[in-house]
């Protein structure tokens, strides 16, 4: 039930933030129909213009967004069999979190370790870990990172900040196109100018429009990065409550947060999505008002701080111990009285290989999804092969053994552990 | 007296109303607890599945564990034999302490932790543990708040002659989970 109370005055919050957002897109309109139409209806017609871009893009991201977003960052989809572990941790949140189906499993051939969730709704979520963070985390310190992305599935994260992203999409695109047409037209209407009776007003106008485009793109990227980083904090109070272990994501967090390799294929309005800011990997612990994410350092500390169980209140607690104010959860939570108790760790399923042996497997993994073929050579060496290999005779490039490309065998023998 | 008749019956009516409404929200949250009982048995069942499997695999390297093996196979079939809810609960307790004793008793085979039949096993084993875990919280989620309908007033009243009984907790206790025996 407190769930519910959550997601509700989420929807409160950020509906005001959505709002400012809405009006800086109204806004940007008008002054730009009004600078660029010297009809007195101009204002209202560039306002519809405003609202009809952002209605286009958010049915295409609303349909389709899911699909767009795991094809541009290279995700495959994977099943049971292909990587067991990281369908039983995904399955068993599911579980704990009472989602009515599985949701689809990827993972992203990259060796930046990082997560996202996306899916309009639970019925229709998809979860993507790179092949990195697969690498790179024990299993309580994944189940951590599941919990945290089916956090943002089950709190409507995903449906919000995609639409808030088209909204700020919308603007960028707005202000973009009325600075590039700037260009242009900025010759030609010098002698239209003289012509007009209402050329001061225009001029005005055009001065208006202009200070505008500037400033509709900072405020509404302000809005949409403090939306976000509610977020963030608010699907780490989840992700404990699932999991019943704080450490798993604390440690997850302190580990991915470490390497310096940024994810390819992310860009500034796609960064909210994953579970830590894939893209400057310097500035991730600096508190700033245009990043989409809180430092991890701080993330990290909250978590570490829950001693006494996982429920909202204790993470509340935590958080107002951290950061000094306690504004974060509405009162229904804070009266939270269920007792959470905390779990032990699993360390006993300890998987015995070493991360490096871990990653070469996972390589193979991918080479298998990828389609590769393999041959292994009897100098103990395993020869990958792509697809569109088409040489007659292969030799092995350590003992320089001669092999038939046709004998490959479409997996490699060490993996598939059974 | 048509007026007091036609309250009398307006009366009538809403109670009416109110039975038949109470009794469709009590089968509604019956349905949501046999529901969730429905997914802590389907894992139940799924370790019962696995334990032969690990016996079998674990047998050739664990010579000098007999005990331990024994405890299991003998807690998956008291597990597998049991009926009511409250029987279920300690008997697959029982078990799930068994095989986390077998699993600190792994530790002492090398050759056997780096089998990788059995590493999938033990993936398979544990992820079951932990959705057991889960499931148990939300069908005690659910049997809580059955409970406290059929409890509180006035939807007592219609329970109580409708026959709708009280849903089992799946506890655990932990102060019947045996202490590990040391034996010199």
């Amino acid at each position: 039930m407190i769930m519910w109370e959550l997601i509700k005055e989420n929807q409160r919050k950020s509906w005001f933030l959505f709002m400012a957002m809405g009006g800086c897109l109204l806004a940007l309109g008008y002054t730009i129909g009004v600078a660029w139409v010297p009809h007195q209806d101009g204002g209202i017609l560039g306002m519809m213009m405003a609202a009809l871009l952002w209605f286009v893009l958010s049915l295409i991201s609303y349909f389709s967004g899911d699909s767009i977003l795991l094809s541009m960052s290279g995700a495959k989809e994977v099943n049971r069999h292909v990587h067991p572990q990281l369908f039983n941790v995904v399955e068993e949140m599911k579980i704990a979190a009472n989602l009515p189906v599985m949701p689809r499993i990827y993972i992203i051939d990259s060796p930046a370790p990082n997560a996202f969730a996306t899916g309009r709704n639970p019925e229709k979520s998809a979860i993507a870990v790179t092949a990195g963070l697969l690498s790179m985390l024990n299993r309580d310190e994944l189940q951590g990172v599941i919990a945290h992305e089916m956090s943002h599935v089950i709190n409507r994260d995903v449906l919000y900040m995609t639409f808030a992203g088209v909204l700020l999409g919308s603007i960028v695109i707005l202000s973009e196109s009325f600075w590039r047409s700037q260009y242009y037209s900025a010759s030609s209407r010098r002698y239209r100018s003289s012509s007009r009776d209402n050329s001061q007003a225009q001029a005005v106008m055009m001065v208006v429009a202009i200070v505008f485009a500037i400033l509709a793109p900072i405020l509404a990227r302000l809005f949409y990065f403090s939306l976000s980083r509610r977020r963030e904090y608010l699907a780490d109070a989840s992700a404990v409550r699932l999991t019943r272990y704080p450490e798993g994501l604390a440690s997850a967090l302190e580990k991915i947060s470490r390497p310096d390799i940024q994810l390819a294929n992310a860009n500034r309005v796609t960064a909210s999505m994953y579970i830590i800011n894939p893209l400057k990997a310097s500035s991730r612990n600096m508190v700033n008002a245009f990043s989409t994410h809180p430092p991890v350092e701080e993330r990290i500390k909250i978590l570490r701080s829950m001693m006494k169980g996982a429920n909202y209140k204790q993470y509340a607690e935590a958080f107002s111990k951290v950061k000094g104010n306690a504004s974060l959860m509405p009162s229904s939570a804070l009266a939270d009285s269920e007792s959470v108790p905390l779990r032990p760790s699993t360390a006993s399923a300890e998987d015995p290989r070493s991360s490096k042996q871990k990653a070469r497997d996972l390589g193979d993994l991918m080479r298998v999804l990828n389609n590769y073929l393999f041959i292994s050579c009897a100098c103990g060496l395993v020869i990958k092969i792509p697809m569109d290999f088409n040489r007659k005779v292969l030799t092995c490039p350590r003992c320089q053994r001669e092999h038939d490309p046709r004998s490959a065998r479409p997996a490699p023998a060490r993996v598939s552990p059974g | 007296m048509m007026l007091a008749l036609l309250i009398f019956l307006g009366g009538l009516l809403m109670v009416v109303f109110y039975v038949i409404n109470t009794y469709n929200a009590l089968v509604g949250l019956r349905n949501q607890v046999k529901n969730a009982w429905s997914q802590i048995d389907v894992q139940l069942k799924r370790r019962h599945d696995l334990i032969p499997n690990l016996i079998e695999t674990a047998k050739g390297y664990m010579k000098h564990e007999r005990d331990t093996l024994e405890a299991i196979v003998n807690a998956r079939s008291q597990a597998m034999s049991s009926q009511s809810i409250g029987d279920k609960a300690k008997a697959e307790g029982l078990l799930s302490d068994a095989v986390s004793k077998f699993f600190v008793a792994v530790e002492n085979y090398p050759d056997l932790k780096a089998n990788q039949n059995f590493l999938a096993l033990q993936e398979e084993l544990t992820s079951t543990e932990n959705k057991i875990a889960f499931a148990r919280q939300a069908y005690n989620d659910q049997a809580l708040f059955f409970n406290n309908k059929i409890e509180m007033f006035p939807s007592n009243i219609v329970a109580g002659i409708l026959n709708f009984t009280k849903q089992e907790f799946f506890e655990i206790q932990e102060a019947e989970r045996a202490a590990p025996k040391v034996q010199f």
